[in-house]
């Protein structure tokens, strides 16, 4: 126990680990929040589908040789997420199906991308680190911990601010509506910030395992709790511990950072799971 | 001068008309019943009084004072509110949107007007409980707590008692009533179940092929509850 306790400390020393908290316990924050409303409004495929759009941006950006890639790939995402919302509302090409095509395109797009202009040595290293996120939370510069803390901090504030009026949008949207509020521009809001949290989370477990840092912690809490405020709340919370287990585990035993992550969701879904379950 | 004016209006989806030169007027206090087969838009109707939806041509206008957001609204029950984890007091508490504008947070006056809502539909006592887990009627007398909320002066009810077992619709009627009689609460209300329309409304309005707006006396005379009452074979209305 003493040895692992003083092989974090010596972890502790470094920034790039310290870095690597502070960034992934507030992603883990933020992207808990939206997880009940996204669930509940059957807006979890757009989730999934932003990731892969934030891929593509990412192998553009990367292409032109864009040293700062969230210049390219936040404007990228949140323009898609407006984009997924209208078509959603169009019954031209079905919401869905609309997921499904802009996802894959930019995920091929993408790749392709990065085959043909890529003038790296490790193709395959690079691609497999931006969809699984392997390393990158440990390579942020000072620069990218700023960005990341101020705008998880904006989507909290906004979360927060707006956190009524997302649950009534949310519960009924008929009724929301028809007591003022403006369901579309709320609609959209979620939108832009789910495609925010998209282009953070990116980081911390990649574009492809982004989705389970939205939903898996809202599922596990929507398991045992049964008011609105206490199932988001909870599942903030379950988000930031697990991310820090995840992190915890990862760094001394040396696996990719956002599996583990992931894994330890899927570890505290089954245990909330089994509670819900038994109290049933 | 009536609260709720309706002018030749017609209403319908992109450029399909379901509904043509509807005319009718609501007055303070009124009860009315709006029937009609599936699909004839009735529900339609309602969003459009409500502002969700623009009618197709006519007009629709409101008077004694007013506005769209004192109507209290009475929706059907939708798939997601089947397995949404909110508390009773959450969900009542949202009614009050209408009165809290772009203020974030709920005064106290607004909390206290969900508990009083709560007390007056019996649910005082489930305030912490979760909405999934009540019984039908239960559910709609949160949802209607929620509807007081925000109603001032009238209250659109969109199939109050579809799914509820008779003595839960009976309860339902009850208070329906009482919110009319007592509180001089407008009522329109979307119903497939024309005897108790009959028995409650003081109005009926009829919309499908013909359209029929009158008091209930002259409802009973004519042509369009005969055809009503004695549906065909096949027919029925479920």
């Amino acid at each position: 126990m003493a040895d692992i306790l003083a092989k974090f400390a010596l972890y502790a020393q470094y920034p790039f680990v310290r870095y690597a908290f502070i960034v992934g316990i507030l992603i883990a924050l933020c992207s808990s929040l939206l997880g009940v409303t996204l669930v509940l409004k059957r807006f979890s495929f757009i989730g999934d589908g932003l990731s892969h759009v934030a891929f593509g941006a990412l192998a553009v950006s990367a292409v032109l040789g864009i040293s700062s890639s969230m210049i390219v790939v936040l404007p990228v995402t949140v323009l898609c997420a407006v984009l997924l919302l209208r078509t959603g509302q169009n019954t031209k090409i079905k919401g869905d199906a609309a997921i499904a095509m802009i996802s894959v395109g930019s995920l091929a797009v993408g790749y392709l991308l990065m085959n043909l202009f890529s003038t790296s040595t490790n193709l395959s290293g690079d691609v497999c680190s931006t969809l699984f996120g392997s390393t990158s939370i440990l390579t942020l510069s000072r620069a990218e911990v700023w960005l990341c803390a101020v705008l998880s901090v904006a989507v909290v504030a906004v979360f927060v601010l707006f956190y009524n009026k997302i649950f009534a949008v949310t519960f009924d949207e008929d009724f929301a509506r028809a007591a003022g509020i403006r369901a579309g521009e709320c609609n959209l809001l979620i939108a832009v910030i789910t495609a925010v949290i998209i282009v953070l989370a990116m980081n911390l477990v990649g574009s492809l395992l982004i989705s389970a840092l939205v939903i898996f912690p809202a599922l596990s809490a929507m398991r045992v709790f049964k008011s609105f405020r206490s199932v988001t709340v909870c599942s903030a919370v379950l988000s930031v511990v697990c991310a820090a287990l995840g992190l915890l585990i990862s760094l001394p035993a040396g696996t990719p950072v956002g599996a583990t992550i992931v894994a330890v969701d899927i570890a505290a879904f089954a245990v909330f799971w089994v509670i819900g379950a038994v109290r049933a | 001068m009536a609260q709720l004016i309706c002018r030749s209006l017609s209403l319908g989806y992109d450029s399909h008309e379901i509904v043509n030169d509807l005319s009718f007027s609501v007055g303070a206090g009124d009860y009315l019943c709006v029937v009609g087969e599936n699909g004839s838009g009735k529900t339609t109707l309602m969003k459009t009084i409500l502002g969700l939806r623009q009618p197709l041509g006519g007009e629709i206008l409101l008077g004694d004072g007013l506005t769209r957001s004192q109507i209290g609204y009475l929706p059907q029950q939708t798939e997601v509110q089947r397995d949404f984890p909110a508390s009773v007091r959450e969900i009542v508490l949202s009614g009050c949107q209408s009165r809290s504008g772009l203020r974030p947070f709920y005064s106290a006056a607004e909390k206290r007007l969900a508990e009083a809502n709560m007390k007056k539909m019996d649910i005082d006592a489930l305030s912490r409980r979760c909405y999934r887990e009540l019984s039908g009627g239960q559910q709609q007398r949160v949802l209607l707590a929620r509807a007081l909320c925000a109603a001032e002066s009238m209250l659109l009810l969109d199939e109050p008692i579809s799914g509820l077992d008779p003595k839960a619709a009976a309860e339902m009627y009850r208070i329906i009533e009482q919110l009319n009689a007592e509180d001089g609460l407008t009522v329109i209300m979307i119903s497939h179940d024309i005897e108790a329309a009959l028995k409650y409304a003081t109005r009926i309005l009829h919309i499908g092929k013909t359209t029929f707006f009158g008091t209930k006396e002259e409802y009973l005379r004519s042509e369009h509850c005969r055809g009503f009452l004695a549906p065909e074979e096949g027919e029925g209305n479920g």
